[in-house]
């Protein structure tokens, strides 16, 4: 994880990334270029055919604006650039805008890590948290993940993405009710 | 504390039959999964192994079949053949939409399996599902492991 603040934040408070830890990560290897790879993460003409039909919407820029948002033009998700360095490392804080209870969580910190690996691309995706997050909170991201990011694959390697739309699994609502109420993150400290 | 697992899932446009094939088939297992092959019988109790495509006394795994319901789950034991450590692994393949659903559970790692498997599974999964999709494996994937580091280093 990267150590170093984000800096200003255009008006939102300072991001500290060493009080995030990796809680899940995903490695999926794709026979295409570092740059192709960049951009089917940061091209909302990409997105919107493997990321559920999301499309990022996001300032080129460390501390730049970051949203994915529905069809539709709400925003589903939100957070700022935290590390902007094309073609080797994408990484900003998410905050699940578009959700009741949701959005009363912590923001989370996503980080895309790229390498040329063997003629192809080793691309590593790292969900990192400030809280101690119940497994059952986790469990949403553990179940989306492989499946958006086989889909990206599939989107770059065949033209074709997958057909992955998913429910939240089925204990993770009232997992995140518990925890808005709770607030354990007020009484935790790393 | 109970010993490390590995979980790694992919969806793959195919069939449960054509995942199912490619796990078991040598003349597919060679081409993502570093140039080797699975041999057995694929019935419960009977042994398998993992040995080198072009020199089968060459094993890098051995186990034991411990569930076969084709084409949607394997279950196997692994360990070296040289080793006393045994760990287990499930292959379950769902249909899923238009996909399948693979998932890879590796459990009752020691430290030294976990971190080896932990780069494997991704890389030789990942040329998998490009293989069936595409109908090219990755090249990275076609030549055994210790070679590949050898280039690498």
């Amino acid at each position: 994880m990267p150590q170093e603040a984000a800096g200003d934040c255009g008006g939102m408070r300072m991001i500290d990334t060493s009080k995030f830890k990796p809680n899940t990560v995903y490695v999926t290897y794709i026979a295409a270029t570092p740059e192709k790879v960049w951009q089917a993460l940061t091209d909302p003409a990409f997105t919107r055919q493997y990321f559920a039909g999301f499309e990022i919407d996001v300032e080129p820029r460390q501390g730049g604006g970051f949203r994915l948002r529905y069809p539709d033009g709400r925003v589903h998700m939100s957070g700022r650039v935290v590390e902007w360095s094309p073609p080797r490392r994408f990484s900003c804080t998410w905050l699940v805008e578009g959700m009741p209870d949701f959005r009363e969580l912590p923001e989370c910190l996503v980080t895309y890590d790229i390498e040329p690996a063997g003629g192809a691309v080793k691309l590593t995706m790292t969900e990192a948290h400030s809280w101690n997050v119940p497994d059952d909170i986790l469990a949403g991201g553990r179940a989306g993940w492989p499946a958006i990011l086989s889909s990206l694959k599939s989107v770059l390697e065949t033209g074709r993405p997958l057909d992955i739309k998913m429910e939240p699994p089925k204990d993770m609502m009232a997992a995140v009710k518990r925890a808005v109420v709770d607030k354990p993150w007020e009484k935790q400290a790393w | 504390m109970s010993k490390p697992k590995f979980v790694y899932v992919v969806y793959i446009q195919a069939t449960p039959e054509k995942v199912w094939q490619a796990l078991i088939d040598p003349e597919m297992t060679k081409d993502y999964w570093g140039r080797h092959r699975n041999t057995s019988d694929w019935k419960p109790g009977s042994a398998w192994r993992h040995e080198n495509y072009d020199e089968p006394d060459d094993v890098a795994i051995v186990g034991t079949v411990v569930e076969s319901n084709r084409p949607h789950r394997l279950v196997l034991t692994w360990k070296r053949p040289e080793g006393n450590d045994v760990s287990r692994v499930t292959f379950d393949v769902e249909a899923y939409k238009d996909s399948v659903r693979l998932t890879v559970t590796h459990e009752e790692l020691t430290a030294e399996m976990l971190q080896a498997i932990s780069a494997g599974w991704p890389a030789v999964l990942s040329s998998l599902k490009t293989m069936l999709e595409t109908g090219a494996s990755m090249p990275m994937t076609r030549q055994p492991w210790h070679v590949r580091a050898a280039v690498r280093n």
